[in-house]
């Protein structure tokens, strides 16, 4: 299960529809960086064969089964950091992550 | 942790390396920074909100710069230290600044371009530019959450080679990586998605602080192509400011003012324009240092009657991009508005009136080129998939040349060439066993090269001597997306080459096009004549140089009556080349040429008696 904050939810469907096209939003996660994992977070036009779906807020996530177990229980949130915004994963996978957050390790 | 935001499917970066891009409105009033994030164009506002960064900058000391609102309070009060509008001095040198009497500066005429004197020590526009944009690469280093790979930064399609050049190297200074200099028409019509539509043929309205633009842009299949530009860079908003100005101090009868007063003055003849824009009349009231009073009430007929002039210049330009183009204004399926200028209703209503429809203006005229120019960043930065994106197609200003003999101009590339551009033309030498020759590129529409501006000069050596004629040197002219020229020549026998970048250190200014552009067109007729003449010259000089050469080699041929009979045409053709009349050279030229005939035969008998003597006919 992966859910969105509604902040979140709010957001990617501001951008999917300023993008005009996409049948949801696809989160995973593939090997690389320091800490080993980092994560994918695209627009999806199609699905894949086993592409797993979730429901939330009204957005469709979509996950490669592969990932999944990787991110079970993630919270995708949407933040401000001073002139920064963007999104963030709330992993309860996680063990450590690199020192910028952008790779990690379960 | 990081903040992420969505890529295009299968774009998503590794950690480490997202290939932030930007682009950057460097504007004559205010200057923006945009971006691509999670699919959308925005522009980056700092940290109070505010998206517009006025194109200010105060030097203090040498150490202490504000840049933006900060030095914009300080304008009236310490306006020598306060540099406004520093685009209209990119790449130029003082004569070229009209109202430079009114301009609060101290000018340094350095050679190539001005320079300005100022508390932080004498500052070139560049640097002044440098400083803005250094403030932009911050906030969006700061909102981007990493350093930039690359900016896109706007230029007017007007730009010559020397402030595009200057430009690049403010993004320089300002440490940026300036993946390309983008026309701020082109990349209006990219904010509006212009591309998204199959075919059609726009115009771009762009009346900026301080730039008037109009280009015409063609669309087919998705390809960009701006088929022609035109404009007027002494012509913007700043302006219409100066208009209400003189409408101030005519009113109140003011005597000639310190620059304190004088930009205190335009600060309130600018709030008056902006007001009139919703409202019907503003009120403009100030205090001098004097102790005098404004108090005034400018009604929008007032505003638009002495602003008329100032937007029917801009239909001028208009027109000549149309004409250009080769098209009429029906052709004409939208008109995009850009810059905050379009906002003025007199001039929604001229250019509606004039293009016979309403034009786009749904996006924020003052964000569109900003939005354009991220769209574009994000594009050259790799941030899109394959195949998504767009071919973009600029064009040269006015055309590029190189001088011939006579001060003749011969056009290598065409003005309104889409670029990049290469273009190759072979030359040869004048005179027998001429060994160098020696190039002069220049830019203009005129025949003759001292009504043109010259861009560089460079010699090419190693020519092996030769007849005249017998060489072939192949110049080739090659113009960058970023509409800088490089210029190489080679000779064909030897390899030998030489090459120059032109990046000329003196700009031809914006006022300058104009100027050419029009007297190309006036002195059309006398062009004709003129290079008439020159070519005539050419000819004439060539045909005395050979037959003196001749002479010199084989006058034994000759009787001393004969020699006399070559000698008085030549001598005839010699004097006609000093009188400018062309038919009376070309009838000089005739004579000499049925003169020399017979004395050319004998000399062809002559050449073949010497190269088959001592030889046997069958090793021939």
């Amino acid at each position: 299960m992966i859910t969105l904050t509604e902040n979140a939810a709010k957001h990617v469907q501001s951008y999917i529809a300023k993008r005009g096209k996409g049948v949801g939003l696809r989160v995973g996660v593939r090997t690389s960086g320091c800490s080993g994992m980092a994560y994918k977070l695209e627009f999806a036009d199609a699905l894949n064969p086993g592409d797993l779906e979730f429901e939330s807020r009204g957005v469709k996530l979509i996950v490669d089964p592969k990932s999944l177990p990787y991110l079970q229980g993630t919270e995708l949130d949407y933040s401000r950091e001073g002139l920064n915004e963007g999104f963030k994963f709330r992993n309860p996978n996680v063990k450590d992550e690199c020192g910028c957050g952008e790779s990690f390790n379960v | 942790m990081a903040l992420l935001q969505i890529s295009e499917p299968g774009m998503s970066p590794a950690p480490h390396e997202h290939r932030l891009a930007v682009g950057i409105d460097l504007g004559t009033t205010n200057s923006l920074v945009a971006t691509v994030r999670s699919g959308g164009a925005t522009v980056l506002p700092d940290a109070q909100g505010r998206p517009l960064l006025p194109s200010i900058v105060r030097y203090l000391s040498h150490e202490k710069v504000q840049v933006g609102y900060a030095a914009q309070a300080h304008q009236a009060d310490d306006p020598k230290n306060t540099i406004v509008s520093v685009k209209r001095f990119m790449g130029r040198g003082v004569k070229d600044v009209d109202h430079v009497q009114n301009a609060p500066y101290d000018f340094v005429d350095a050679p190539g371009m001005l320079q300005l004197r100022t508390a932080g020590g004498v500052k070139s526009p560049v640097e002044v530019s440098a400083e803005i944009l250094k403030v932009l690469r911050q906030r969006a280093e700061l909102a981007l959450g990493g350093t930039l790979s690359g900016a896109v930064v706007t230029v007017p399609a007007y730009f010559d080679d020397a402030q595009r050049q200057a430009t690049k190297d403010a993004g320089r200074i300002a440490g940026l990586n300036v993946l390309r200099l983008l026309n701020e028409p082109t990349a209006a019509a990219i904010a509006y998605g212009l591309d998204n539509a199959s075919e059609g043929i726009f115009a771009v309205y762009d009346l900026g602080g301080g730039t008037f633009d109009l280009s015409i842009l063609k669309l087919t299949k998705g390809v960009f192509e701006v088929v022609a530009t035109s404009g007027d860079s002494m012509l913007g908003g700043d302006d219409f400011d100066q208009r209400v100005f003189c409408w101030v101090v005519e009113q109140a009868q003011l005597a000639p003012l310190s620059p304190r007063d004088m930009r205190l003055l335009l600060v309130r003849a600018r709030e008056a324009k902006e007001y009139l824009t919703v409202h019907g009349e503003a009120s403009i009231s100030a205090k001098l240092s004097t102790g005098e009073f404004v108090d005034l009430t400018l009604d929008t007929e007032t505003f638009c009657r002495i602003t008329q002039t100032l937007v029917h210049k801009t239909l001028g330009p208009v027109r000549k991009a149309i004409r250009d183009a080769g098209l009429e204004v029906n052709d004409i399926q939208g008109v995009v508005m850009v810059g905050g200028a379009t906002r003025m209703p007199q001039i929604q209503r001229a250019v509606a009136e004039f293009f016979k429809r309403d034009p786009l203006n749904n996006l924020d005229p003052d964000k569109v080129v900003a939005l354009g120019a991220a769209m574009q960043a994000n594009v050259l930065a790799g941030n899109k998939p394959q195949g998504e994106d767009w071919l973009l197609l600029d064009v040269i200003p006015l055309s590029l040349g190189v001088e011939t003999m006579g001060g003749l101009v011969e056009k290598i590339i065409p003005r309104n060439t889409t670029i990049p551009a290469g273009r190759a033309q072979e030359f040869t030498t004048f005179k027998d066993g001429q060994t160098g020759m020696s190039f002069h590129v220049v830019q203009g529409e005129r025949e003759l090269v001292s009504d043109c501006r010259s861009l560089a000069r460079f010699e090419l050596k190693g020519i092996p001597p030769m007849a005249a004629g017998a060489a072939r040197v192949r110049v080739t002219y090659q113009v960058d997306a970023d509409g800088l020229l490089s210029v190489a020549a080679r000779e064909s026998t030897t390899g030998a080459e030489a090459s120059v970048t032109v990046k000329p250190s003196y700009g031809l200014g914006d006022a300058d096009i104009e100027r050419m552009l029009r007297d190309s067109f006036s002195h059309a007729r006398e062009d004709v004549h003129a290079r008439a003449l020159a070519e005539a010259r050419v000819d004439g000089q060539r045909l005395v140089e050979a037959t003196r050469s001749a002479l010199a080699a084989d006058a034994q041929l000759l009787s001393a009556e004969e020699k006399l009979d070559i000698e008085r045409p030549m001598a005839a053709l010699e004097k006609a080349l000093g009188a400018s009349d062309h038919r009376a050279i070309k009838q000089a030229i005739d004579a000499l040429n049925r003169a020399t005939e017979p004395f050319a035969e004998r000399r062809m008998d002559a050449g073949i008696r010497r190269a088959l003597a001592g030889k046997k006919i069958g090793s021939l």
